[in-house]
C-alpha cells in the first residue's frame, strides 16, 4: 500500500514572502507599471505588480514578471573598461572609475573648448530625456536625441501638429466606455498593461474591437475583426473610410466648427507668398467666413459658419474655409474604396462596411455622461456628450516613410467623427493636449566652444526660420534632423548619425558617446554597414569616428566597439525620475509622474548612468552643473531630480513640491520629495476632476487648472488643425518664398511632401526601384514577451523566443513551392539573409514577416555561440538599407520625409529557398564576440531560489 | 496505485477559469508563475542550459500559439495549460508511492517530493501534459496552485490568489471553488458556456475555458439616410454649401 503523500507532505501556508519589500518602477520595457519587489536577504525574491499604481493597477507583464532573471543576468557588466586592442577585437582592459571619468572628461572637454558640436550624444531607450537633453545643451552641442526617430516620431509629430496629443504617449482609447476601437498596425505596444487590461474591458462590455495589422498576432489574435491590410497602405485605408464619411455626410459638423480649424479661412493664391496661409485679422486671429457677417474672427461664439465656399475678403485676397479644401482632397477618386482595395488588400465593400459601422456608432449611438462642464467660451453645458468610437495606432503606421500624413490623416477621421477626446473616443493623457505646436523652435543654431545652447534641443519647428541649417541648407545636425531632409525630425534621426558621422557629412565628429542604444546589432537598420563605420579608419590607420564611448548595463554586441565602456546598473540598482519634464505617467485620468528607487545593491562595480552623466558635467564645468567657484552642484542623481529647476519652481518631478510639500506642478524644491514618493509607492497622480475629464482643449476649468500647475503657458482652446500651416510654409518656401529655402536637390521633394493636408503615396524606397523583382513587404514584430525588454540575457525570457523564423502565408508558399521549416534567403535591394520558414494563416498573402531583434550575434549578452539565438535566429534589419535607393545628389535616408522616422516597413524582398547543405544556421553570420574580462561563468543548470520552503 | 480521497458532495474544488476570449499570449502567468514558485513550496524550478542551446527548464504554466481555422476567418489562439486538478486524476492512482496525492480539503493535486521517486508513470499518465519532471532534483513538480500564496496569511486578502491569477493584464484568469455553483466562478463559467477539456476522457478537471465570444454584430445601420446617394451627386460638395453651423 503505497504511503499517504498528504499527510507527510511539509507544507508552509503562511511563510512570509520576503523579509522587506519595496517600491519601484519597473523598466522591463517602456510601459513604466508600479512594482513590489520583495527581497529575502538582500536577493529578489517576487516582483509583482503594485495594486495601487495608476497604470498597471497590480497586474504585471510577462516581461515585468521576469525582471529576476534580467537583474541576475551573467551578462551584466562588471567594471570600466578600455579598449586595448581593434575595435570590435573585444580586447579591453578593466579600469578604475577615476580612470574612467578622466578620460572621458579629456575627450568631451578639448570638444567643448573647440567645437562642441563635434560630440554627438544619443541616448537609446532612454527615460531620463530631460536630463540627457539638458546636459546636451550645457555641454554645447545641437547632436543630441534619443531612440524616437527611429521608433515613434511619425506618430509623435503626427499628433502633436494636430490635436495637440498623440497616440500611446499623449494620449489613450477611453477603455471605460468606447463602444467601438480600431487599431493600426499595433501588435503590442509601449502601454503594455493599459492596453490589455483594456481590450479586455472592452470586451466583457461588447464593444467591437477592428485590428489593422498585415499579421494576425497579439492584439489582433483577439479582436472581433481582423483586417490583414498590405504594409504602408494604412493611409490610403483611412482616406478612403474619410471620403466615405464625407459622401454619406457622416460627419459631425458642430465639432468640427466647435474645436478644429475647419472653418478657417484659407488664402488661394497660387504662386503668391500668402498662398496656403490662413487669412488673418489685423491682430493676427484667423478668419473664418460667417454666414450673416462675412469674415469674423474664428474665434468669435457667436460664429454661424460656412463651410464650403469660395469668397473674397475685402482686401480682395480670395479664401476657401479648410473644410472646403479638405472634402474636395478625399472626395477624389483616387480615394475611392474601388481605386483603393486592391492595393490594400481588402474588398471596396468591406471598406464601405467599416465606415458605415464606425458612423453607426457615432452618431446613432452617443454616448452621454451626465457630467456638467464649462466651455472656453464660458458656456455651461450640462452634460457631456461623445462619439464612443475610438482609435489607437503605432509602429506599423509609424514605420513607414508615409507614416507622418497616414498619422495625420487618422486624426483627421477622428475629427469628423467628433471622436476626439470626448467619452466613449480617444483621450489626451495629462499633462496633454498642448499648443500646436507647443514650445519655440529647437535650439542648436549658434553652437560655440564653452557655451550652453539655450532652449530645448529637440524642439517644434513652425516653418523654414526654425531649421537648422546653414544658409544653403547644410544641416547643422549630424542626423540632418530639423533640416529640410526632415523639418518636423521632432526626436532626431539616430539611425543616419553613425553613418554620417562616418562619411563626414556634413562633419566629421570627434567623439561618439551613446547610452543604452544596441547600435552595432538590433538597433541599427543594416548592422554590417554600422559596424563598418564604427571601424571605419583614415589613411593614417586612425578612426574615422575618434572616439566612442558607450553606457549599457550588459555586454550588448555595441560593447566591443567602444572605446571606453561606462558600465551601468540595473532598473533595480538605481534612482531614475519618470519626469514631467519628458514623457510623464499621466493617463487621461490625470497627470502623474514617477521614480525609481535603488532596491538592491549592485554587487560590480558599476555606477547609474545619470549619476555619471552629472558628475562628467561638473567635471566639464558645465554652468548647470556647478556652483559659482566650480564645485559640483548635485552630489547625486536624487539631489539633482529634488533640487534642479528647470523655471522657477518647475523640476524634474511635479509631485510634493514647496517646502512643506504640500505643492502640485509648481512650487520649491522639498527636500522630502523623494521620501514623500517613496511613501506614496514611487508615484504621484494628480486625479482630474469629472468636470475636468473630457474635451480639455476647449474645457476652461481643465486648461485654467493646467496653466496654474504649469502644464501649458496660457489657457487658450487648442484647436485642431486638419490644415497644417507650418508644414504650408515650408511647401512656400520650397516654392520659392521667404528667405530660407530648400536648395535645389530637395526643392520638389519638400514641396511634394510637405502638404497642409495629408495625401497617401507609395512608400519612398518603393517609389525609387524597382520592386518587381521583390514582391513580398517584409515587417517585423516585437513578441509581447520581449517588447522593449532589451535582451535575451534573460533565462526564462529565451526560452520563451530563442530564436525566430520567417512567416509567410501558408497559400502564398505552396504557390511558390516553398515547404514549413524549409531554409530560405531573403534578399532585398540591399542585401540577403538566411532563415527558417514557417507558414501560417494569419498573415497578408504579399507580406512575410519575423519576430524583431531575437537573434543575436554569437558571443554577445554571455550566451554560448551554439545558441538558438545566433544559430538560426535573424534579424531582418540585415536587409534593410539606412539610405534611398542611390539618387542623382546627395544621398537621403531611408525615412519619412517630414520627420525622418526611420522606414523599417517600407522593405520589399523576394524568398527563395536555399541550396542544399545551405540549411541550418542563419548567414550573415558575423564572428563570434569575445566577453570582456571578468564577466562571470554561466551556469548549465539555474537553480533560482531565494527562500523556497523545501529546498 | 495510490488512492482518492472519497468524493463528498459540496466539496471544494479550487481551480481556474482560463478566459481564451481575452488571453493576448503575453506569457505573463507564464513567468510570474515561474518566478513565484521557483522560491516557493516546490523550489526550485530549474533550467537547463540557461545561456546556451537547449535552452529548457520548469514550468508549471506554458502558452501555446496555434491557429484554428484557415484564412481570414481563422483565429490566433494563445491557449494556457497548466494542471487542471482534475477530480479523478489519473496522475495520482498511477503513483507507486503516494507521493501524488489529491486533497480532500480543496481538491488540489500536489506531489510530496519527499516520496517521490522520479519514476514519471504520472506524466505519462496524464493526457493534459501538465506535469514538470525536475531532473536535477531527479523528482516531479507540478502546478500547487500556488497553496502557499492562496492560505498566506502574510499576504493582504485581495492577493490570496494563484501568482497567474492577479498578474493577468487581460483578465483572462479566474480563480475560486468550482464545487460551489454559488460563487463567482461557477457563475462565470456558466454565464459564457466554460467547458473542461476532453471530458471524454473522464478524469474530470476542475479547471474551465471559456471560449471566444462571439464578435459583436456592429449593427451598421442604414448609414445613407442623409440624402440621395453619392452616384446620384454631381458634386457631394454642395450639400455643405447651405449647410450653417454655429457653435
Amino acid at each position: 500500500m503505497p504511503a499517504d503523500g498528504g499527510s507527510t507532505d511539509r507544507i508552509v501556508y503562511s511563510a512570509p514572502i520576503g523579509d522587506e519589500v519595496k517600491t519601484t518602477t519597473c523598466y522591463m520595457c517602456a510601459c513604466r507599471c508600479g512594482i513590489r519587489v520583495h527581497l529575502k536577504d538582500g536577493r529578489v525574491r517576487y516582483i509583482e505588480g503594485n495594486p495601487d499604481h495608476p497604470v498597471n493597477k497590480g497586474v504585471l507583464c510577462g516581461k515585468g514578471s521576469a525582471g529576476i532573471m534580467t537583474q541576475y543576468s551573467p551578462a551584466r557588466l562588471q567594471a570600466p573598461l578600455k579598449r586595448v586592442g581593434p575595435r570590435g577585437s573585444g580586447e579591453y582592459a578593466e579600469i578604475s572609475w577615476e580612470e574612467a571619468m578622466e578620460t572621458a572628461t579629456g575627450w568631451l572637454k578639448h570638444v567643448r573648448e573647440t567645437d562642441p558640436k563635434k560630440l554627438a550624444f544619443f541616448t537609446g531607450r532612454d527615460q531620463s530625456q530631460s536630463l540627457t537633453g539638458f546636459w546636451a545643451a550645457q555641454f554645447g552641442t545641437p547632436n543630441f536625441a534619443a531612440h524616437g526617430g527611429f521608433c515613434s516620431v511619425n506618430m509623435a509629430a503626427g499628433g502633436l501638429y494636430t490635436i495637440g496629443g498623440s497616440f500611446w504617449e499623449f494620449g489613450e482609447p477611453d477603455w471605460e466606455h468606447a463602444k467601438y476601437l480600431m487599431i493600426f498596425g499595433v501588435a503590442e505596444d509601449h502601454d503594455s498593461n493599459p492596453i490589455k487590461t483594456g481590450l479586455a474591458a472592452l470586451k466583457q462590455r461588447g464593444s467591437k474591437i477592428v485590428s489593422v495589422n498585415p499579421v494576425r498576432t497579439g492584439y489582433s489574435a483577439i479582436a472581433d475583426e481582423w483586417v490583414g491590410i498590405r504594409p504602408g497602405t494604412d493611409g490610403l485605408f483611412v482616406m478612403s473610410l474619410i471620403r466615405e464619411l464625407i459622401l454619406t455626410d457622416r460627419v459631425d459638423g458642430e465639432f468640427l466648427v466647435r474645436y478644429t480649424n475647419a472653418p478657417w479661412l484659407v488664402v488661394r493664391n497660387p504662386g503668391g507668398a500668402d498662398d496656403g496661409l490662413f487669412a488673418r485679422d489685423a491682430d493676427g486671429k484667423p478668419l473664418a467666413w460667417d454666414r450673416a457677417r462675412g469674415a469674423i474672427p474664428a474665434d468669435d461664439v457667436t460664429l454661424s459658419a460656412v463651410l464650403v465656399g469660395d469668397f473674397t475678403l475685402e482686401d480682395g485676397r480670395r479664401v476657401q474655409p479648410v473644410f472646403n479644401l479638405m472634402a474636395e482632397r478625399y472626395l477624389s477618386a483616387d480615394y475611392a474604396p474601388e481605386a483603393v482595395a486592391e492595393r490594400c488588400g481588402m474588398t471596396a465593400e468591406r471598406i464601405r462596411r467599416l465606415a458605415a459601422e464606425i458612423a453607426d456608432i457615432a452618431f446613432n449611438h452617443p454616448l452621454t455622461l451626465d457630467i456638467p462642464w464649462t466651455d472656453v467660451w464660458g458656456r455651461k453645458h450640462d452634460k457631456m456628450v461623445g462619439r464612443p468610437v475610438a482609435f489607437h495606432a503605432m509602429r506599423g503606421i509609424s514605420a513607414h516613410s508615409n507614416g507622418f500624413h497616414t498619422c495625420r490623416a487618422l486624426h483627421i477621421l477622428q475629427m469628423l467623427l467628433g471622436a476626439v477626446d470626448t467619452p466613449g473616443s480617444w483621450r489626451y493623457k495629462s499633462p496633454f493636449p498642448r499648443p500646436i505646436p507647443p514650445g519655440p523652435g529647437p535650439a542648436g543654431k549658434g553652437a560655440k566652444p564653452n557655451t550652453p545652447l539655450t532652449g530645448n534641443i529637440l524642439s517644434f519647428t513652425h516653418g523654414p526660420d526654425d531649421l537648422l541649417v546653414e544658409d544653403d541648407g547644410t544641416p547643422l545636425r549630424i542626423d540632418h534632423s530639423f533640416s529640410w531632409e526632415a523639418p518636423l525630425g521632432l526626436h532626431g534621426m539616430m539611425h543616419t548619425v553613425i553613418g554620417n558621422a562616418e562619411k563626414g557629412d556634413p562633419y566629421k565628429i570627434d567623439t561618439l558617446f551613446m547610452f543604452m542604444a544596441n547600435m552595432a546589432w538590433n538597433s541599427a537598420m543594416n548592422p554590417m554597414e554600422t559596424i563598418r563605420c564604427l571601424t571605419a579608419q583614415d589613411a593614417n590607420g586612425d578612426y574615422v569616428i575618434p572616439h566612442v564611448i558607450y553606457s549599457d548595463a550588459y555586454f550588448s554586441e555595441t560593447v566591443p566597439y567602444a572605446d571606453l565602456i561606462l558600465p551601468d546598473t540595473t532598473y533595480l540598482e538605481r534612482w531614475d525620475a519618470i519626469s514631467i519634464l519628458d514623457r510623464p505617467i499621466g493617463s487621461s485620468h490625470g497627470p502623474g509622474d514617477a521614480i525609481r528607487q535603488p532596491v538592491i545593491k549592485p554587487d560590480r562595480d558599476v555606477r547609474p548612468f545619470q549619476e555619471v552623466l552629472i558628475e562628467l558635467g561638473a567635471r566639464l564645468g558645465l554652468p548647470a552643473f556647478v556652483k559659482e567657484g566650480g564645485s559640483p552642484k548635485f552630489k547625486d542623481y536624487p539631489d539633482y531630480i529634488v533640487n534642479h529647476q528647470r523655471m522657477p519652481g518647475v523640476g524634474p518631478l511635479a509631485g510634493w513640491r514647496g517646502e512643506d510639500g504640500t505643492k502640485k506642478g509648481v512650487g520649491e524644491p522639498n527636500k522630502d520629495q523623494l521620501q514623500r514618493y517613496i511613501d506614496n509607492g514611487c508615484f504621484w497622480r494628480h486625479n482630474l476632476a469629472p468636470e475636468e475629464s473630457y474635451f480639455k482643449h476647449a474645457n476652461a476649468t481643465y486648461l485654467a487648472n493646467a496653466k496654474a500647475m504649469g502644464m501649458m503657458g496660457n489657457s487658450n482652446q487648442i484647436v485642431l488643425q486638419i490644415w497644417s500651416e507650418p508644414l504650408q510654409k515650408f511647401r512656400l518656401a520650397a516654392e520659392g518664398h521667404g528667405a530660407k529655402q530648400p536648395p535645389a536637390h530637395l526643392r520638389e521633394r519638400v514641396r511634394t511632401y510637405c502638404d497642409p493636408l495629408p495625401f497617401w503615396y507609395a512608400p519612398l524606397e518603393q517609389q525609387q526601384h524597382d520592386t518587381d523583382p521583390f514582391p513580398l513587404s517584409a515587417v517585423t514584430q516585437r513578441p509581447m514577451a520581449m517588447y522593449h525588454s532589451w535582451g535575451s540575457m534573460n533565462a526564462w525570457l529565451r526560452q520563451i523566443h530563442g530564436s525566430n523564423k520567417l512567416y509567410m502565408s501558408r497559400e502564398r508558399a505552396i504557390a511558390e513551392g516553398l515547404a514549413q521549416d524549409d531554409w530560405v534567403w531573403v534578399e532585398s535591394r540591399s542585401g540577403r539573409v538566411k532563415a527558417q520558414l514557417s507558414l501560417m494563416e494569419g498573415v497578408n498573402r504579399d507580406t512575410v514577416w519575423t519576430w524583431n531583434a531575437i537573434g543575436k550575434r554569437a558571443g554577445a549578452w554571455m550566451l554560448t555561440p551554439d545558441a538558438a539565438e545566433a544559430q538560426r535566429g535573424f534579424l531582418l534589419n540585415h536587409v534593410i538599407s539606412e539610405w534611398l535607393p542611390a539618387q542623382t545628389g546627395p544621398r537621403m535616408a531611408n525615412a519619412d520625409p517630414i520627420t525622418g522616422q526611420a522606414a523599417w516597413y517600407d522593405l520589399r524582398v523576394k524568398v527563395s529557398k536555399c541550396a542544399p547543405g545551405e540549411e541550418g544556421v542563419t548567414d550573415p553570420f558575423p564572428t563570434m564576440l569575445d566577453p570582456p574580462p571578468d564577466m562571470p561563468a554561466t551556469p548549465d543548470i539555474l537553480r533560482y531560489n531565494e527562500g523556497g520552503q523545501k529546498p | 496505485m495510490t488512492s482518492l480521497p472519497a468524493a463528498q458532495p459540496g466539496a471544494k474544488k479550487l481551480g481556474l477559469v482560463i478566459d481564451l476570449d481575452t488571453c493576448v499570449g503575453c506569457q505573463a502567468c507564464a513567468t510570474n508563475c515561474k518566478e513565484w514558485n521557483t522560491s516557493g513550496h516546490m523550489a526550485p524550478l530549474p533550467d537547463h542550459n540557461p545561456y546556451s542551446a537547449g535552452q529548457e527548464g520548469v514550468w508549471f504554466n506554458r502558452v501555446h500559439s496555434y491557429e484554428a481555422g484557415d484564412g481570414e476567418e481563422g483565429r490566433t489562439v494563445h491557449f494556457p495549460r497548466s494542471c487542471l486538478h482534475c477530480e479523478t486524476p489519473a496522475c495520482v492512482t498511477v503513483c507507486p508511492t503516494g507521493a501524488s496525492y489529491k486533497r480532500a480539503e480543496d481538491g488540489i493535486v500536489l506531489v510530496n517530493t519527499d516520496i517521490c521517486i522520479g519514476c514519471q508513470l504520472c506524466a505519462w499518465a496524464c493526457p493534459y501534459g501538465a506535469r514538470e519532471f525536475d531532473d536535477d532534483a531527479g523528482v516531479m513538480k507540478k502546478c500547487t496552485l500556488c497553496v502557499d500564496r492562496i492560505y498566506n496569511e502574510t499576504i493582504p486578502e485581495p492577493q490570496r490568489q494563484p501568482a497567474c491569477v492577479t498578474t493577468c493584464p487581460a483578465n483572462a484568469r479566474h480563480f475560486g471553488d468550482l464545487g460551489d455553483p454559488s460563487s463567482a466562478v461557477s457563475q462565470l463559467v456558466a454565464e459564457r458556456g466554460g467547458y473542461e477539456l476532453m471530458p471524454e476522457l473522464g478524469y474530470k478537471p476542475v479547471n474551465r475555458y471559456l471560449p471566444p465570444r462571439r464578435a459583436p454584430k456592429a449593427d451598421a445601420g442604414p448609414p445613407r439616410d442623409a440624402g440621395p446617394l453619392p452616384s446620384q451627386i454631381t458634386n457631394p460638395l454642395l450639400r455643405w454649401v447651405d449647410k450653417v453651423l454655429s457653435r
